[in-house]
Parts: structure tokens; C-alpha cells; sequence
């Protein structure tokens, strides 16, 4: 088994394929990690991740800018309905538009799109920047055995726009920062969260090893 | 609920902790590594290093120390310290480092702040100030900004510097009072809530702590989202722990994750 983690130039891949391997050292069958920016390795990988720091038209272009990766990420998620795990910008890519200063086209795999969150609370500051507890919308097998609700683990984000997803069936999980923001989408074979897993210490870790076992 | 952040802040010099740390039995309480790997597991929200090497042949030391904090430590962590350009920025990030600090390289070209930010996303790019209390002639005292340890005055107002950055990309200020800097007396909460209260990023207070009160303060009087100590964490006189414990006794919300 392997799982590719995709590396087109965004920063924070040393963090994310570091935790993987950890989550994966710790499972029964071994999956191997792998940070590549080989489109054929990503078609023939049996799961896909997709980091992503940065502003979204940049992440969008970095992407892009891999010949045949849109291509094979695409074929392999949508219809080879391989596992696919977006993490913060690479989560905000899946949906259909980001507004981060100019609009960009993502994935379009969740309808709705990337905007400016806007806390009620002027004392609260923009980015939303350090640990917040998560509200379950929905039960999904990735989610097993997470503490959630506002007396559960929390989750590292940092970030100043999230994904407002068009249908509620494609969340799966919000953080409160004076309003909803949205912290975990899944569809089908993908999950995404907006929160960096890889720096959500314990609770990060569980995460990552319920989406290494989850069999879709 | 969104939580206050503590942030132990570790000096490196060389790829070594500058006085080491001392709170838990290790095996080298120099390394910068192992300091990383104790705060991990004793519930820090965030880490800093900030590289204080002087030469520039040491300068990729730091690189490794973040590599391997990255593969030892799932939390977040900032590096600062001789922070000049892009490539200074990208290397860092690479290596792990998930914001970087930059200080005087932003006050001698504040452009270098939009270009990090353009390049990399305003939410890994913090600015370190350190600001000091200035009297003037005839009129009322203010903050000015200083580098180089708090040795060189520049005549900037921190205020109004604060304010230019974030409009350029800052996504984070961390606030250094060089009056209160080592002196344990708490944070100058006054400078840290003129600053806080002017711009629409996160503040972390920086300089000064001596006793829980004064993280308490720091967040209630000077309106920071998050607090930065060193040798009250370093030496044992407290952990992370009994930092948050004290901080939800007076009403803070605060992470308490085993």
C-alpha cells in the first residue's frame, strides 16, 4: 500500500509527510509514504494527499503547473475513488471557487466556495490562528473514537478563509470563531480538513490513522 | 471554543539552547530538540526557536534543528532570527517551520514583509517588534521601535509600524518589550494594548514574565491572543501545565488536551 503525498511546491510537506509516517508506523498493515511529484505515482497510489499552505490561487497554481497531475489526481479520486485527504488549502482547493483576493477555479468535487471568514466578535482577530475545539455535523468513519463537541480535543488552524460549502450533507465538522466556520468536509471518497492535522499533535495523529484505515 | 495559546520561546545559538533547559530530566538539556520534545508532550500550544547564532557558516545549523523538531513534534513552530530574504523564508519553511519571524530585515525594507507574504501567505509570516518607551521634549511618551537586541533606536513609532506591516501581510505580530525584557516585572501591558487594539492580527506578548499573573494579564489587560515566556518555563519554576491551570482559574479559555 502507498500513500502519495503530492509535492508541488507548497511549503509544510516535511511536517505532513512526518506525520503520516507516524500514524502508519503505528497501523498493523504498513503503508508507505511517499512525497512525490510524479503524476503517474499519484494515479497508481493507493491513497492521496494534498497539503497546501498559501494563498489559494497560488496553491491552484502550483498544481497546475505539474504536467498531468490535475489530471491524474482527478482520474484517481473521482473516478478511481482511491482515498483522498486535502489538508487546509489543499482541502479549500476541493471546493468549486476560492475568493482569496481574485476568484480561482478549484476541483469543483464540493460545491461552494473558499471566502473571507468574518467573526461577529471584533475582539477576535483575523486570521483565526491557534487551537479550537470541533462540532460534529455528521458521523463518518474517519471521525471514530475523535473526542469532539466543545469539552473535546482540539484542532491547530491557521487560516483566514474557509470552505462554505453548498449542501450540509458535505460537512462533517465545524470549529465556532464567532460564527460557523467549516473544519472537516468529506464526499464520496475524499475528506478534507481545514485545520493542519499534522500540528494537532495526539488529535491529529488519530485523525490521519482513522483516514489510513478508513476503507471507503 | 478558540483557546489562549502559550508559547515557550527557546533561544538557539549555534544549534544549542542559550543557558539550556531545565524542567525535566534530559539527556542534554542543550538541545534544542529535546527541549521541543518535552514542551510537545507537556501541552505547549506553540513553539518558538529564535536563532541568535552570529555567524554566518552557522546560519544552516538552525535548518537541521527545525528538520528534526519536524520529525519528532506534531505542533506548531516559529522561527525567527536572521530572517533576510525569501529564500531565507522558503528554506525554513521547507525544513518544517510552519511561521517565520522576521525583525529587522522588515525595518530596514518593510517590501519584504508584502513579498514574503505574497509569496508564501500572509499566515506564516509573523513580525517581530521590539519596542521600547521613548520621553519626548515637550511631549507624551511613546513606543518606539528598536533592533538589534534593543541596542539601535530607528525613531519608529511602534504603533504606526505595527499597523504598516499588517497592511502589507503581517498575519501575526509578536509584541517584545525591550523595558521589560528580563526583568520579570510583566509584560508592559499598556504598549501590548495600544498594539493589539490597533491592528486586526493576532498580538503575542513578549517580555517580562515573572509570575502567572502576568500571562493572565497579558490576555486580559493587554488584549494578546497569546503569551510568550522562556526562563519561567526553562528552569522548572513552572509548567506548562500550572501556566494553564492558573490561566482557567482566572476565567481564560484554555487547552487542556492530554
Amino acid at each position: 500500500m502507498t500513500v502519495a503525498i503530492i509535492d508541488y511546491g507548497s511549503g509544510n510537506l516535511h511536517s505532513a509527510a512526518k506525520a503520516f509516517e507516524r500514524a502508519a508506523r503505528s497501523m498493523e498493515d504498513p503503508q508507505a509514504i511517499k512525497v512525490t511529484r510524479d503524476p503517474d505515482a499519484v494515479y497508481r497510489a493507493d491513497r492521496i494527499v494534498l497539503p497546501g499552505v498559501g494563498a489559494f490561487a497560488d496553491c491552484r497554481r502550483g498544481v497546475d503547473a505539474v504536467d498531468g497531475m490535475l489530471e491524474a489526481l482527478t482520474e484517481a479520486v473521482r473516478v478511481k475513488a482511491r482515498p483522498f485527504f486535502g489538508i487546509c488549502v489543499g482541502m479549500q482547493l476541493m471546493a468549486t471557487r476560492g475568493k482569496e483576493h481574485v476568484i480561482t477555479e478549484g476541483f469543483n468535487w464540493i460545491g461552494g466556495d473558499v471566502e473571507k471568514i468574518e467573526p461577529r466578535d471584533e475582539s477576535l482577530k483575523v486570521p483565526h490562528m491557534g487551537w479550537n475545539t470541533l462540532d460534529m455535523v455528521r458521523e463518518h468513519p474517519v471521525l471514530e473514537r475523535l473526542p469532539l463537541g466543545p469539552k473535546g480535543r482540539h484542532a491547530y488552524f491557521v487560516h483566514s478563509y474557509h470552505l462554505n460549502a453548498a449542501n450540509e450533507a458535505d460537512v462533517l465538522a465545524r470549529a465556532d470563531y464567532g460564527g460557523p466556520v467549516t473544519a472537516i468536509v468529506a464526499k464520496d471518497t475524499a475528506i478534507g480538513t481545514q485545520f493542519h492535522p499534522e500540528k494537532s499533535q495526539r488529535f491529529g495523529l488519530a485523525l490521519i490513522s482513522n483516514f489510513l484505515k478508513w476503507k471507503p | 471554543m478558540f483557546k489562549v495559546r502559550v508559547i515557550p520561546c527557546l533561544d538557539v545559538k549555534d544549534g544549542r539552547v542559550v543557558k539550556g533547559v531545565n524542567f525535566v530530566d534530559l539527556r542534554d538539556a542543550g538541545d534544542p530538540v529535546e527541549a521541543a520534545i518535552a514542551y510537545d508532550a507537556a501541552g505547549a500550544d506553540e513553539l518558538t526557536f529564535l536563532d541568535i547564532t552570529a555567524t554566518h557558516e552557522n546560519r544552516g545549523i538552525i535548518l537541521d534543528v527545525v528538520r528534526r523538531t519536524a520529525e519528532a513534534c506534531f505542533m506548531p513552530l516559529t522561527v525567527g532570527g536572521g530572517v533576510r530574504t525569501v529564500d531565507d523564508i522558503k528554506t525554513l519553511l521547507r525544513s518544517g517551520a510552519d511561521k517565520v519571524s522576521i525583525n529587522s530585515a522588515a525595518v530596514s525594507r518593510r517590501e519584504f514583509v508584502k513579498e514574503a507574504a505574497e509569496k508564501y501567505g500572509e499566515q506564516c509570516i509573523v513580525v517581530a517588534i521590539d519596542a521600547k518607551r521613548v520621553k519626548r521634549a515637550g511631549g507624551s511618551d511613546r513606543w518606539e521601535i528598536f533592533t538589534h537586541g534593543g541596542r539601535n533606536a530607528t525613531g519608529i513609532d511602534a504603533i504606526e509600524y505595527a499597523q504598516e506591516v499588517v497592511s502589507l501581510g503581517a498575519g501575526e505580530i509578536l509584541l517584545t518589550s525591550m523595558d521589560r525584557d528580563g526583568t520579570r516585572q510583566g509584560f508592559d501591558l499598556p504598549l501590548t494594548r495600544a498594539i493589539a487594539d490597533s491592528v486586526p492580527v493576532p498580538v503575542i506578548a513578549s517580555g517580562g514574565v515573572g509570575n502567572l499573573d502576568h500571562l493572565v494579564d497579558g490576555v486580559r489587560e493587554g488584549h494578546a491572543t497569546g503569551v510568550l515566556a522562556a526562563s519561567i518555563f526553562h528552569f522548572g519554576e513552572f509548567t506548562i501545565r500550572q501556566a494553564k491551570d492558573h490561566m482557567v482559574r482566572a476565567g481564560l479559555p484554555m487547552r487542556l488536551d492530554p
